[in-house]
């Protein structure tokens, strides 16, 4: 029988060996592929198991990890302004994240390679693996200006403020808003159902209309048009006149560009500061016919239109518009026809205009600190474009400020601090009221902020030039009275 | 074959000191790995430490003394093994339970580990000769299968749990799975029957093809046990135990005739069988399906009614277990999670059925290799008592207890890493079950008494078993 039995051993370890080659297979080869199956709970839980680092702005906590009792989810994510943020902050949801909790994710949950020294000292002190924290450029006051200034609109809207010297980012307000928290927590069924809601509603609260969503830009674009038309020939000075007449027909079409609501603009040839003043459309339409599309488009992009930019959330394209007939550049020069701007992008222009002329790359995130305190990044402040020169730029500057002392804009005034600024009223295609729109700086002698702001049809019909200065401008005198102390 | 004139069986050694000493590493493997789970709980070494350690580590130096005074001439391998399987097995209940796994039970399982190797010790003391065995053949054979049928037919609110009807249920304190002993008692059987007669079944009947076919009235015992194999599949649903018995008594036969034919003859009866029953029996079939493709949406289904607590319907899902399974093999990885620091809370069944998996995700491919080389050797070493014993009915017993030992591991192993059709069936020595450890830790006490017996030297020395079995022939 040892011959039978012997062959039985042969079996048995043959049997072994193939159990040994299957695991082998299974761990070593389709580790991966079972590890990453959407059906697999471990991914759910593992995204809980960490401390994630916190979400801080000027001394405030925006986001942190709270531990739980649970043995699933250790930690959980809690947002003590979770409305008031939650665009800068986005979610923390089982499957996704958003805004700053998904572009900065591998930092907060300490598995970035920046972070490696770290966890190579956790591994040695036996201490568990915590995320970094991330401190955001967010001045708190001047966030909740916004907030509550854009709210009290009772509009749909957006406000984005930057440092103009920096381009770090100051506030980032989006209505209608959500609750960062209903999307965060650990019930999957109700966070994807939550989702579903929001993401339905018609209002978009999800979306965040500073960098994500493009409008007609109105008037306000009107800065650039001058910026452009300054710039062709150094000599042109505020006082410089042009024709503006009540009605500039267009060339190949049998219409005419009025001025706002048909009116007249000064005499019918006014200074151009007197035309920015009273944002007659005439002569700037003119003014871009006269450039040409590619000195336009030259112009938008040097106030950084056209380059991928990120916040570090990537910012929608701006766009001038295509190059169609005479009478589609002369309604884009008054910020019309398929001229789309990002709340953001208009920012950068007043900034640009604010900062002698060079537009600072926008951020959000200003430092990244490990659990222990140690720095490991800091924001750098780049130069993003050079859109005018310095001389244009002290130009543009005096004519803003004009405009809130003696034009559209005096509700954006500040007392005590010169304030440059530029309504807007954009015309939308459907039969909304238009949006109103203001752009600004303050103060205009050495600036701190620069801003946009948007109410998505929130000019009344009144027939007013003013009606972006109605709207917007009180929002953003309240924004830039809370960053300047005032 | 002709190795076995050229590698002749060794002179055995006692290696008692050599036995101690692997004992001792087994219990500070084990202790070492039940340290590890309250570290990584609760950053502390547990309470229970020295309790366990000096409990478990005094239980082993029992069984080695009663060992040394009742069998020292037995392989010193074997006890050490055992013990390691065994207490590995505990820590991972240990650590399901801490974990909230609601039905691990480590204080059950060390009761019966405790109870099993007092059997173990109970079997050695009271059997001084197994061939003592070969005079209950018939009994042995009645006895197991009244036990494997028994909770066929009880109703089922004595012996069904889970949809598997093998257990006999006292209360709901107890309760015991007669088909454990059952399987111990048949191996036994077998031996017996085979070695009465393996000359008549090795006969040869018509030619075919090459093989030797055997005479068409010599079918009988196969297809009684084939026979009583599907029983066990209709009436108990359990696909395992099924398998498992039919397998090893066609190893068995094969041992003993020395014929091919009959593995054939097996294989096709097996398939056939299982084919028929595939096609009959929806629960059968679910297994097929899951194991062709198990990450297949149509039959992973809907795994939510799965996950409910308690969980639902076993059938929301053909595949749910044996892709969470799986999963824990994928979180394991080469080096695995380490001990309490994984998910095996997520896969159903991981303190009894997938105990496998559950090790796997936390000890990883490393865990797995090792573990999987630790019951090689035992059963390795089973099978060479077989070769070392010097009558044919301890041959053919040390085969069949080594081969279902081997064959059991494989079915179960084989099943929750998707080699073959997933079968429930314990996982020897480390699942939770009383039954189970206390008929295993017999076998190995069997294997124990028959390697002493085999190595023990002859009043007249042997030195060539290769021609023992020439004499035999």
């Amino acid at each position: 029988m040892n011959r039978t039995l012997k062959r039985a051993a042969v079996a048995c370890l043959a049997m072994f060996a193939l159990l040994m080659v299957n695991v082998n297979i299974l761990q070593a080869v389709r580790a991966e592929g079972l590890q990453d199956d959407a059906r697999n709970r471990r991914n759910f839980f593992e995204r809980y198991a960490i401390e994630r680092g916190r979400i801080t702005a000027g001394g405030k906590v925006l986001a942190q990890s709270v531990e739980t009792d649970s043995k699933e989810f250790r930690f959980i994510r809690k947002y003590p302004d979770a409305r008031l943020y939650a665009h800068v902050t986005g979610f923390f949801s089982p499957e996704s994240a958003d805004a700053i909790e998904a572009t900065e994710n591998q930092l907060l949950d300490g598995s970035s390679a920046d972070l490696l020294l770290r966890r190579s000292i956790d591994l040695f002190t036996g201490e568990p693996t915590r995320g970094a924290s991330v401190e955001l450029t967010i001045n708190p006051k001047a966030q909740k200006a916004a907030y509550d200034a854009l709210r009290q609109s009772g509009k749909r809207g957006a406000v984005v403020a930057m440092d103009p010297k920096t381009g770090g980012i100051l506030a980032m307000v989006s209505l209608p808003t959500y609750d960062p928290a209903e999307l965060s927590g650990t019930n999957k069924g109700k966070v994807f159902t939550r989702y579903d809601e929001l993401a339905k509603d018609k209002s978009q609260p999800l979306l965040n209309r500073t960098i994500a969503q493009t409008y007609p830009p109105g008037s306000t674009f009107k800065v650039v048009t001058m910026a452009a038309y300054l710039e062709d020939d150094p000599s042109r000075t505020p006082q410089t006149t042009v024709e503006a007449p009540q009605n500039l027909p267009l060339p190949g079409t049998n219409i005419s560009l009025p001025n706002y609501g048909g009116s007249a603009c000064g005499s019918g040839r006014v200074t151009l500061v007197f035309a920015l003043e009273k944002s007659c459309n005439t002569p700037f339409g003119s003014m871009g016919m006269e450039l040409g599309y590619d000195a336009m488009k030259e112009q938008t992009e040097k106030f950084g239109m056209g380059k991928p930019l990120s916040v570090p959330m990537p910012v929608a394209q701006s766009d001038f518009g295509k190059q169609e007939g005479k009478d589609a550049l002369a309604m884009a020069s008054i910020g019309q026809r398929s001229n789309r701007m990002t709340p953001l992008q208009m920012a950068m222009i007043a900034a640009g205009i604010a900062n002698d002329g060079t537009v600072m790359k926008p951020y959000l995130v200003s430092k990244v600190t490990d659990a222990k305190g140690d720095t490991i990044e800091e924001a750098e402040q780049d130069e993003w474009t050079q859109a005018v020169s310095s001389e244009t730029a002290a130009k543009l500057r005096e004519m803003m400020v004009s405009v809130v002392n003696n034009g559209t804009a005096n509700l954006a005034q500040v007392p005590g601090v010169q304030v440059g600024g530029k309504t807007g009223t954009a015309e939308t295609s459907d039969n909304q009221p238009p949006h109103a729109w203001f752009i600004s700086f303050a103060p205009a002698e050495d600036p701190k902020v620069a801003l946009a702001v948007i109410v998505e049809s929130g000019a009344a019909r009144v027939g007013a030039e003013a009606t972006g200065g109605h709207t917007a401008a009180p929002i953003a005198k309240a924004v830039m009275e809370a960053v300047l102390n005032k | 074959m002709s190795e076995a004139a050229v590698d002749p069986v060794p002179m055995p050694a006692k290696r008692r000191g050599a036995q101690l000493f692997m004992l001792a590493l087994a219990v500070v493997i084990v202790m070492g790995a039940y340290a590890n789970v309250g570290l990584a709980m609760d950053g502390q070494i547990p309470a229970g430490m020295l309790t366990y350690g000096l409990g478990l580590g005094g239980l082993m130096l029992a069984a080695y003394l009663v060992l040394a005074k009742f069998a020292p001439w037995a392989d010193p391998l074997i006890l050490p093994l055992v013990t390691v399987i065994n207490g590995l097995g505990l820590v991972m209940i240990y650590r399901l339970e801490a974990g909230g796994m609601p039905l691990a039970s480590a204080t059950n399982q060390i009761m019966w580990t405790a109870v099993g190797v007092v059997m173990f010790t109970v079997t050695l003391i009271v059997l001084r000769d197994h061939r003592a065995l070969q005079r209950l053949t018939y009994t042995a054979g009645a006895v197991g299968m009244v036990l494997l049928a028994l909770p066929a037919v009880l109703p089922g609110s004595i012996s069904e749990v889970q949809g598997a009807k093998i257990w006999i249920r006292f209360g709901d304190f107890a309760s015991i799975q007669p088909g454990e002993f059952a399987k111990l008692l048949l191996v036994v059987f077998f031996a017996g029957y085979l070695v009465a007669k393996r000359d008549v079944l090795a006969l040869a009947g018509r030619r075919l093809l090459f093989i030797d076919l055997p005479r068409a009235r010599d079918l009988g015992p196969v297809l009684v046990t084939w026979g009583l194999s599907l029983l066990v599949l209709v009436f108990e649903k359990d696909l395992g135990t099924s398998l498992l018995l039919f397998g090893t008594f066609i190893a068995m036969l094969y041992i003993a005739t020395q014929r091919t034919s009959w593995v054939l003859i097996g294989v096709l009866l097996f398939v056939g069988g299982a084919y028929m029953a595939g096609l009959v029996f929806d629960h059968v079939g679910a297994r097929f399906d899951a194991w062709l493709d198990p990450a297949n949406p149509i039959h992973y289904g809907n795994a939510d009614i799965c996950q409910q607590d308690p969980p639902g319907d076993p059938m929301c899902s053909k595949s749910y277990q044996i892709m969470q399974g799986l999963f824990g093999f994928g979180a394991g990885g080469i080096l695995g999670t380490g001990l309490a620091q994984g998910h095996p809370d997520e896969i159903p069944l991981s303190f009894s059925d997938f105990i496998f998996a559950a090790t796997g995700e936390e000890l990883g491919l490393t865990g797995l290799m090792a573990l999987l080389m630790i019951y090689a050797l035992l059963v390795e070493r089973g099978l060479r008592t077989g070769l070392a014993a010097r009558d044919p009915f301890s041959k053919l017993l040390a085969g069949g207890l080594s081969f279902i030992l081997a064959w059991q591991v494989f079915i179960i192993v084989g099943g929750v890493t998707n080699l073959i059709p997933l079968t429930g069936l314990v996982t020897p020595f480390m699942s939770q079950g009383g039954s189970a450890l206390l008929a295993n830790w017999i076998l190995i006490a069997l294997l124990v008494r028959m390697s002493d017996a085999a190595r023990r030297p002859p009043p007249q020395a042997i030195q060539n078993e290769g021609l023992t079995q020439v004499f035999q022939r």
